[in-house]
């Protein structure tokens, strides 16, 4: 018989340690984790830490491109990299529904364990609990990590001035629409999530020290939403060329077909930069020659058009006020 | 009202056919065009082909909305 | 073919009118392209009011609430486009979402398709479809309905809120304040009943272009009906030829056999005869208002979304606008659809 979960896995006792045993420690085990005391004790020196954590709760677990296993090391990983800072160190807390497969859940550990090592990052702590069937949604996942800030880093909103460059490192939209579609069994093939940790495009960008004024993945509610959040309060704007913004072919006709905008379409592999405009377009040949970097594109400006707010100037020169996501997107017929 | 989409049938058996969007493949019903042929241009409206399209035209709008999203 | 965009707003901008041309759409899809190509800036003499041409943003709030309370009920799972997930009802949290949160089944479905497969998936269930839109969606209401009564599923059940678009065209040009310069007709309507489904626009006298919804179709339209007004030649136009030729038999046959007109009422408008479409009693063990009956409370609301519609007054002529009725706590169709004349108001002139 498949073995499953059970509540016992969670009671902290045999069972508990069996699982640990045999499905995390071969997988994520190092000379901290395997310590398996109540926390993890590190050595940091005289450097600013970056502290930052996310819970997953995805839905389907397992996705074109990734699974919640993978995209809880780079959801922190990439928030942490956002920070200016050099991840280092995961938590890890599993919380499994009475009945998940122990193999899927064998499954989602190796790809933790994969994603972390990609992204030089060490799970040193962790918690494992199990709750009783239909009070869960299978797995839900949280990661908390720390980084070391870099020093030459300067990142944040009051760093911004008029004349600053926003740039993506690549195609927006792909994961919303991904997991969608992949949800609802909409379509025959599949649309790949981009999920991915942003190391190596972020040390690229962070060459250029100074001159790099904020950093953001944009992940639920698109570029839309996280551009928002850049002038929300500022006094400055941000103002998009629609038609510079990069989008796959079929992420677009996906949004075409079910009456989803891509800007508000949640992207896992992806940073938004404000950098100086002197430096902007060596830094976009810079991030052309890297493979998650291929795509990069500048697709806006900061101005004093209208403070406070993000402007989308469509191609035939009509200018509108691009909002943040309210809702959750859903497709539409109307 | 209301969004429809033309799809490029590809196959199809009886009622049911995959249609093709700029690399996308979606099951569509085909209960309204009972005259379509495979590699017929279809307008989709909610998973149901609601009228055979002239794909020469289509090509035309396509590209104009290529040249909009492409990637510079 | 880009440029020929932009020669066409240049032609719009520099024509010789009397006045800035009212052009009213009824078709929720035109009101979010021309919000999406940024037409109301681009075209200064232009004037785009958005009449009621949102299915789902004219379902009266008691429809709502019916369907909240319809939704909590034991055994009952709501299958529904996404569309209708957060529009209110007679008070602001009435809505399928927060039924969702207290327990009740919603799934969103993208074709009446999908929703007849889940009633088979589910027979212990009673699967509703909110059956939404004009002519371009009952036909695929039509054929779910049609199909569960030659198999037999029995546990699947539709609610008929579909409307007509001729009635709520006519009851707008019949009031005398109603003063618009031409109409923007929906496409993909006329795709089903075909050009001549427009053909009652001719008496009134108002230019009228049957349109696509790509920017090329908008702008072509556009200026089609300037010329026309120019040249006070008052016509129904097809300029979505491709698409639109006659209409699709099947589709409006199958509309006739399961469906026949009624009274119906709209959101911020009011009642309107024959506008619409009600399950024939033959299909009417499809029909979950055999079951539970829709009752009608008449509404109370200040909400002067009929006048807006009409074009009539501007948002801000309603006392419930930006106080009561704003985009989060939405009053009338004006302001539930994101594009609709009082959340575009909201969104661009009003903050």
């Amino acid at each position: 018989m498949e073995e499953i979960i059970s509540m016992s896995y969670g009671s902290g006792g045999k069972k508990t340690s069996k699982l640990i045993e045999e499905s995390i420690l071969p997988s994520l085990g190092n000379y901290e984790l395997n310590k398996l005391g109540d926390g993890a004790v590190v050595k940091l020196e005289e450097d600013y830490i970056a502290f930052s954590t996310d819970s997953f709760v995805v839905n389907p677990y397992f996705f074109p491109g990734g699974d919640i296993g993978k995209l809880s090391v780079c959801g922190t990983v990439n928030d942490l990299l956002m920070c200016g800072s050099i991840p280092k160190y995961l938590s890890l807390s599993l919380i499994i529904e009475e009945g998940f497969k122990r193999c899927e859940l064998d499954k989602i550990i190796n790809s933790i364990s994969k994603t972390a090592e990609k992204a030089a990052a060490l799970v040193v702590t962790g918690d494992t609990k199990v709750v009783e069937r239909g009070h869960g949604n299978g797995i839900y996942i949280n990661t908390a990590g720390i980084g070391k800030v870099i020093s030459s880093a300067s990142l944040g909103k009051e760093r911004i001035e008029i004349g600053d460059v926003v740039i993506t490192s690549g195609t927006i939209g792909n994961h919303g629409i991904s997991i969608m579609c992949a949800r609802e069994n909409f379509l025959e093939n599949n649309i790949f999530s981009d999920c991915a940790c942003l190391n190596e495009v972020t040390a690229e960008i962070l060459k250029y020290g100074k001159e790099v004024k904020l950093l953001r993945d944009p992940t639920r509610g698109g570029i839309a939403t996280t551009l928002n959040e850049f002038c929300e309060n500022m006094n400055f704007s941000i103002e998009l060329e629609e038609s510079s913004i990069p989008v796959d072919e079929e992420v677009q006709a996906a949004c075409e077909l079910f009456g989803i905008d891509p800007l508000y379409s949640a992207n896992e592999g992806k940073v938004i930069a404000v950098v100086s405009q002197s430096i902007s377009d060596e830094l976009l040949s810079d991030l052309q020659k890297l493979e998650l970097g291929k795509n990069a594109r500048k697709i806006g400006v900061i101005s004093d058009f209208m403070p406070g707010k993000v402007i989308l100037k469509g191609k035939y020169s009509g200018k509108k006020i691009l909002d943040k996501l309210s809702y959750d997107m859903l497709p539409r017929i109307c | 009202m209301c969004l429809a989409v033309p799809l490029k049938l590809i196959s199809k058996e009886n009622n049911i056919g995959i249609g093709e969007f700029k690399g996308i493949k979606q099951r569509i019903r085909l209960d309204f065009v009972p005259d379509v042929k495979v590699d017929n241009y279809v307008m989709v409206h909610a998973g149901f082909a609601m009228q055979i399209v002239d794909s020469k035209i289509l090509e035309e709008i396509s590209s104009l909305f290529s040249e909009i999203r492409q990637t510079k | 073919m880009i440029g020929e965009c932009e020669r066409l707003i240049q032609k719009i901008n520099s024509l010789k009118l009397n006045k800035k041309l009212n052009i009213m759409e009824v078709c929720g899809t035109h009101t979010m392209a021309i919000s999406k190509f940024g037409l109301r800036s681009s075209l200064k003499n232009i004037n785009f009011i958005s009449g009621p041409g949102c299915p789902v943003c004219v379902t009266a709030e008691q429809y709502i609430d019916y369907i909240y309370n319809l939704s909590l009920k034991e055994k009952v799972i709501i299958a529904t486009f996404g569309d209708m997930l957060r529009v209110p009802g007679t008070k602001a949290d009435i809505n399928l979402e927060n039924a969702a949160a207290k327990g009740a089944s919603i799934k969103i479905v993208y074709s009446s398709f999908d929703a007849l497969k889940l009633a088979e998936e589910n027979s212990n269930r009673i699967v509703v479809f909110l059956g939404i839109g004009f002519e371009t969606t009952a036909p695929s209401t039509a054929f779910v309905i049609r199909e569960a009564k030659l198999k037999g599923i029995d546990n699947f059940k539709v609610l008929s809120i579909h409307k007509r678009m001729e009635p709520v065209m006519v009851t707008l040009l019949k009031d005398k304040n109603f003063d618009m310069d031409g109409f923007l007709c929906p496409g993909h309507v006329a795709m089903v009943i075909g050009e001549d489904g427009f053909s009652f626009l001719k008496k009134y006298s108002v230019p009228s272009v049957i349109a696509g919804f790509e920017v090329k179709d908008i702008l072509k339209a556009v200026c089609k009906i300037a010329d026309m007004h120019n040249s006070k030649k008052y016509e129904v136009v097809n300029c979505y030829k491709y698409v639109v030729k006659e209409k699709n038999l099947t589709a409006v046959n199958l509309i006739e056999e399961v469906f026949e007109e009624k009274m119906d009422i709209w959101r911020g408008i009011g009642f309107i005869e024959n506008s619409g479409l009600k399950i024939k009693e033959k299909y009417s063990m499809q029909n979950i208002e055999t079951t539970f009956p829709v009752e009608f409370k008449n509404s109370t609301s200040r909400c002067k979304c009929g006048e807006v519609l009409k074009g009539i007054i501007c948002p801000n002529e309603c006392k419930l606008f930006g106080k009561v009725c704003t985009p989060v706590n939405p009053a009338g169709p004006c302001m539930v659809s994101s594009e609709g004349s009082c959340a575009a108001y909201y969104k661009y002139d009003f903050q």
